[in-house]
C-alpha cells in the first residue's frame, strides 16, 4: 500500500505545529529545545515524501544536511545551557531574566 | 569539481584554513596568544586579494554556487567588517584576559558562512551558509561563559534562531515540494512555466522564507531576541552581529527573491509591507526610551532592517542598488559605533548608559568627534552616507508608487533623530565626571579612519561606492 502524499504531508504539518506549540509555552530550556529538534524532524519528513514524490534525491540529501546541523546544534545548545545552570542553578526560562525586557 | 570550482570558493577556504589553524594552534599551545590576530587578519587580507586577484565569474559546483559582481560587493563588505570586529575584538579580549584562539576561528567561520549566504544559488547553501554563520555566532555570544548575561544572550539567541531555522526550513521543504528542485533557477523555471504542484504550495513555502529571513536580520514582530543579544553579547561581538548576518541576510534574501522568484510572489507584499513600516516604527519608539547605548543601537539596528526591508519589497533595479548601498553605510558605521562602545565600556560592563558620554568631547575630542559623525550618518543628515543611502531607497520607492510607506520612514527618520543625538548633546554640552582621556588602543585607530572614510568620504564624494553598488546590483537583474 502507498500511502498519498498529502498524508505525510498533513503528519508533518501536525509535528511542525506541535514543536511550535512545545516552543512556545514550554518554560524549561531543554523542552523548548527538543520541541525544535521535532520542528526539524518534521521538515525531514516533509523533503523525504516530497523527494519520493519527485523520484530525485534532492530532498534526502537535504535531510542529511538537517541532521548534521541538529547535532551541531545541540551540541552547542546543551554547552550553553550547562554554563548558564553553572552560573544560575537553573534551567527554567521564566527564571532567566538578567537582560531586561 | 574541478579547477574553475576550487578557484570560483579560494577566499572561501582561504578563511576556512586558516580558521583551522587558528583552532590547531590553540591546542598546541605554541605561539603566543598575542600573535594570533596576526594570523586571523592574514587570513581575512589574503581572502580580500584573492577576490580581485582570482576573479570568477558565472555557475561553478554543478550550478549550486554562483560569482559576479554581486557576491563579490559582499565578499568585500564581509571581509570588512571581520576584519574590522577582529580589530575591536583584541583590545577587549586582552583587557577581560579572555583571548583565545577560538574566538578568532569562529569569527572567520562565521564570515565564511556570510560568502556562502551571498554565493548561494541553491537553497541548500543558502541554509548551509546561514547555519555556519549562526551556530558560530550562538557561540560567540556565550564566549564568555562565567559571564551570565553572555549565557542568557546565547540561550536566547540560539533557541530563537533555531526556532526560526525550523520555518526557514519548512519553506525550503515545501518550496521543493512544489518545484522538485531547489536551485535557484529551477524554481524559476517551475514557477515561470508553471510546472508546479500547486501554486499554493509554493506561495506558502515562500512566505515561511520571509519568517525565516525576518529573525535573521531582526524584523519586528521577530526582533524580540535582538535587544538582549546585543545588550548580553560581549560588545564587540554585538558589533560583529549587528553588521554581518544582517547584511548576510539582506544578501540572500535580496537573491532569493529577485533570483529564484524574480520578484512574482507579489501575495506576500502587503505583509512586507506592513512588517517594514511596524519594523521601524517599534525600531525607533522604542529605542527613545533606551539608556543603555547597547541596547538603544539594537533598536536602532531594528529600525535600519525597517527601512531596507522597503528596498527589499519595491524590488526594482534602483531600490536594489540603494540597497547594497545602505547596507555598506550601515555595517560600517554601525560597527564604528559598537567598536567607540566597547573603548568607553569600563570594567563588568559598566560604562554603557548615557551619562558615561558626559563630556567626552573635552575628554577625548576625536573619539567624540567620530562618534557624533556616527550618529549623524545613522540619523541620516546630509553630508554622511547614511543620508545618501536612505534618499536612494526612499527616492527608489517613491519611483515605484510606495509614497505612503515612504512618509513613513520619513516620519521616522526624524523621531531617531532625536535619540541619536542624545549621545551628542551628552558629549558636547555637558560636563565630564572625570577628565582623564579615553585611551584609543592602535588596534581601534584603522576602524576608526574607515568609518571616517565611509560615513564622511562617501557621503561627499559618494561616485565610487554608487557606481560599485549599480553594477552588483545590475548582476542580479
Amino acid at each position: 500500500m502507498v500511502v498519498p502524499l498529502h498524508h505525510i504531508i498533513a503528519i508533518s504539518g501536525l509535528l511542525f505545529t506541535i514543536g511550535v506549540v512545545g516552543v512556545l509555552f514550554r518554560r524549561s530550556a531543554i523542552i523548548v529545545f527538543m520541541s525544535v529538534e521535532i520542528m526539524l524532524n518534521a521538515v525531514n519528513l516533509a523533503f523525504v515524501a516530497f523527494s519520493r514524490y519527485h523520484g530525485s534525491v534532492d530532498g534526502q540529501v537535504f535531510v542529511f544536511f538537517i541532521m548534521t546541523l541538529a547535532a551541531a546544534e545541540v551540541a552547542v545548545g546543551l554547552a550553553i545551557i550547562i554554563a548558564l545552570y553553572r552560573n544560575l542553578r537553573t534551567a527554567d526560562l521564566s527564571e532567566i531574566h538578567e537582560l531586561k525586557h | 569539481m574541478n579547477a574553475a570550482d576550487i578557484l570560483s570558493t579560494l577566499p572561501e577556504l582561504v578563511l576556512t584554513v586558516t580558521a583551522l589553524g587558528l583552532l590547531l594552534l590553540e591546542v598546541m599551545g605554541k605561539p603566543p596568544r598575542a600573535r594570533f590576530v596576526w594570523v586571523a587578519l592574514g587570513g581575512v587580507g589574503l581572502a580580500l586579494g584573492l577576490e580581485f586577484a582570482v576573479p570568477s565569474e558565472g555557475q561553478f559546483y554543478a550550478g549550486m554556487i554562483s560569482v559576479d559582481l554581486f557576491t563579490r560587493f559582499f565578499n568585500v563588505l564581509f571581509l570588512t567588517t571581520a576584519a574590522g570586529s577582529l580589530l575591536i575584538s583584541v583590545p577587549y579580549l586582552r583587557r577581560t584576559l579572555e583571548e583565545r584562539g577560538e574566538y578568532y576561528a569562529l569569527t572567520l567561520f562565521a564570515t565564511v558562512g556570510m560568502m556562502f549566504m551571498a554565493k548561494a544559488h541553491d537553497l541548500t547553501i543558502t541554509f548551509l551558509g546561514l547555519e555556519l554563520l549562526s551556530v558560530s555566532l550562538y557561540i560567540l555570544v556565550a564566549f564568555y561563559r562565567n559571564r551570565v548575561r553572555s549565557n542568557e544572550a546565547g540561550l536566547k539567541y540560539l533557541l530563537l534562531g533555531a526556532f526560526s531555522t525550523g520555518f526557514f526550513l519548512f519553506g525550503i521543504a515545501l518550496i521543493y515540494g512544489s518545484t522538485g528542485t531547489t536551485h535557484y533557477d529551477g524554481i524559476r523555471l517551475a514557477i515561470g512555466s508553471g510546472e508546479q504542484l500547486s501554486m499554493a504550495l509554493t506561495v506558502t513555502g515562500f512566505g515561511l522564507l520571509i519568517i525565516g529571513f525576518a529573525f535573521k536580520v531582526a524584523l519586528v514582530p521577530f526582533h524580540m531576541y535582538a535587544p538582549d543579544v546585543y545588550e548580553g553579547a560581549p560588545t564587540p561581538i554585538t558589533a560583529f552581529v549587528s553588521t554581518g548576518p544582517k547584511v548576510a541576510g539582506f544578501a540572500a534574501f535580496l537573491k532569493v527573491i529577485a533570483t529564484a522568484f524574480a520578484f512574482t510572489t507579489q501575495h506576500w507584499w502587503g505583509i512586507l509591507w506592513i512588517l517594514a513600516a511596524i519594523t521601524m516604527t517599534v525600531g525607533n519608539i522604542t529605542a527613545l526610551r533606551q539608556d543603555n547605548l547597547k541596547r538603544m543601537l539594537a533598536f536602532s539596528g531594528v529600525a535600519h532592517a525597517g527601512y531596507l526591508a522597503i528596498a527589499i519589497m519595491v524590488g526594482s533595479a534602483d531600490s536594489a542598488f540603494a540597497l547594497l548601498f545602505y547596507l555598506a553605510a550601515y555595517a560600517i558605521t554601525t560597527l564604528g559605533a559598537f567598536g567607540i562602545v566597547s573603548l568607553i565600556e569600563g570594567e563588568d560592563e559598566s560604562g554603557l548608559d548615557m551619562d558615561s558620554y558626559r563630556g567626552l568631547a573635552r575628554r577625548s575630542p576625536y573619539l567624540a568627534g567620530v562618534f557624533a559623525l556616527i550618529m549623524l550618518s545613522l540619523a541620516g543628515f546630509p553630508p554622511t552616507a547614511g543620508f545618501l543611502g536612505k534618499f536612494f531607497i526612499f527616492s527608489a520607492a517613491i519611483d515605484e508608487g510606495y509614497t505612503w510607506l515612504v512618509i513613513i520612514a520619513v516620519v521616522n527618520s526624524l523621531i531617531s533623530v532625536y535619540y541619536y543625538l542624545r549621545p551628542v548633546v551628552a558629549m558636547y554640552m555637558q560636563e565630564p565626571a572625570d577628565e582623564s582621556a579615553v585611551a584609543v588602543p592602535a588596534f581601534i585607530v584603522p576602524v576608526l579612519l574607515l568609518v571616517v572614510l565611509v560615513a564622511l568620504g562617501l557621503g561627499l564624494f559618494p561616485m565610487s561606492l554608487v557606481k560599485n553598488s549599480i553594477a552588483a546590483a545590475g548582476s542580479l537583474f
